[in-house]
């Protein structure tokens, strides 16, 4: 539904209309889109096809080069510009990242969780910098204004959601605010 | 094969699929925005550029194909830029001044094209050429008034134009070189006028 939604011309049009809305609204969303479908699937299946793909590591390999391509002002420019981008765009972020992510999520332990986390918050974290600190423009498509506001979003979000995991790292799991609702369905390995 | 090799084996194979992929996306680690990537596409492979109509500060009526056999600078502009056109305009300024003279207007030119034709009639165009001591020869300053041909003008350079908040614009700003046979050849930063003039000299 919310991928259907996602996908309409109006939704992509207001979401691809600043570069805080596209990166940091319309992209999780895309995989959190995944990260459901994922859920979705019987639990047979899912160890099926992560044996399949030869366990976890690489699931997040892929997952992390995917979403750290998407991430390259470069690639943001050519979402707006080239269809094809942007249907890669829409296939890649919730199947290669959200879904694969959710998939191996349940093998990984405390560190390989906390690897995950710590990867993305700091990946997170420079880009904002970048962003506030550039220069130049570095996506072709958006305003300095709104490139800088970006960059701070992104900043912040990084320190809430490293706090964030780190609260949970200190009283729970380590399993970060993606927790709750992955752990309770458990199954032994 | 047991899991562990066949985990090792997936890993290796999508991270060298990955490096692969970034190699690609990036021309090979160089090109992390679409502009780098633009700058790198075109010295690869110049490209061809479409044959629109436009008008000069003094209503001369004229096309890019009249510049085929010299050498010829475009930068791209609005009259009513308070910033960077400014600065721009003294960039080209400086450009055609390091060129030798001989070469001024037979081998090379200078071309300042407006998009903003809603704004910039050949008066205001002619303002902005007499502040910057363009004549109208050497260095045209010009408009395209046809909609369509302007989009077209800019896809082919890669130029995106977008109004900030403020009723004003802002775009990819950069020195471009079309070369003899028509086709854009060379974009470099605005900040980089002396080496432009460099290249450029070499070429005469």
């Amino acid at each position: 539904m919310l991928y259907l939604l996602l996908g309409t011309p109006w939704a992509r049009h207001q979401l691809e209309a600043s570069m805080t809305l596209h990166m940091l609204v319309q992209m999780p969303l895309l995989v959190i889109v995944g990260i459901t479908a994922c859920r979705l699937l019987p639990d047979c299946w899912r160890q099926r096809l992560l044996d399949g793909l030869g366990g976890a590591i690489p699931c997040v390999v892929v997952a992390m080069f995917v979403s750290s391509y998407w991430m390259l002002p470069r690639a943001l420019d050519a979402a707006l510009t080239e269809p094809l981008a942007e249907i890669s765009k829409f296939i890649t972020l919730p199947l290669l990242v959200g879904f694969l992510l959710a998939l191996s999520w349940r093998r990984l332990t405390l560190i390989g969780r906390g690897f995950v986390w710590t990867n993305f918050f700091s990946m997170l974290a420079v880009l904002g910098w970048l962003y506030i600190v550039a220069p130049v423009r570095i996506c072709n498509s958006y305003l300095v204004n709104d490139q800088q506001h970006a960059g701070w979003y992104m900043v912040i979000l990084a320190t809430l959601l490293f706090l964030w995991w780190l609260g949970t790292l200190l009283v729970g799991d380590g399993g970060g605010p993606r927790k709750p609702s992955i752990d309770t369905d458990r199954t032994p390995e | 094969m047991s899991p562990v090799s066949r985990s090792i084996i997936m890993t290796g194979l999508v991270t060298l699929l990955g490096t692969w992929g970034f190699w690609l996306g990036t021309d090979g680690f160089t090109a992390f925005t679409a502009e780098t990537a633009r700058r790198v596409e075109i010295l690869k492979s110049p490209r061809p550029l479409p044959p629109v109509q436009l008008v000069d500060q003094d209503g001369h009526s004229f096309s890019l194909r009249d510049y085929e056999g010299k050498l010829l600078a475009v930068d791209f502009i609005y009259t009513r830029c308070t910033t960077l056109c400014q600065s721009m305009g003294m960039i080209f300024k400086q450009i055609r001044d390091l060129i030798p003279e001989e070469s001024l207007g037979r081998d090379f030119m200078l071309l300042s094209i407006s998009f903003d034709p809603d704004h910039d009639d050949s008066a205001g165009l002619k303002r902005y050429g007499k502040a910057y001591d363009a004549d109208g020869r050497v260095w045209r300053i010009a408009r395209v008034p046809d909609k369509a041909q302007l989009e077209s003008l800019l896809d082919a350079f890669g130029i995106v134009v977008i109004p900030d908040e403020l009723g004003e614009y802002e775009h990819n700003a950069a020195l471009h070189l079309i070369g003899r046979d028509g086709r854009l050849r060379l974009i470099s930063d605005i900040d980089k006028a002396v080496p432009f003039a460099e290249q450029v000299t070499a070429l005469l």
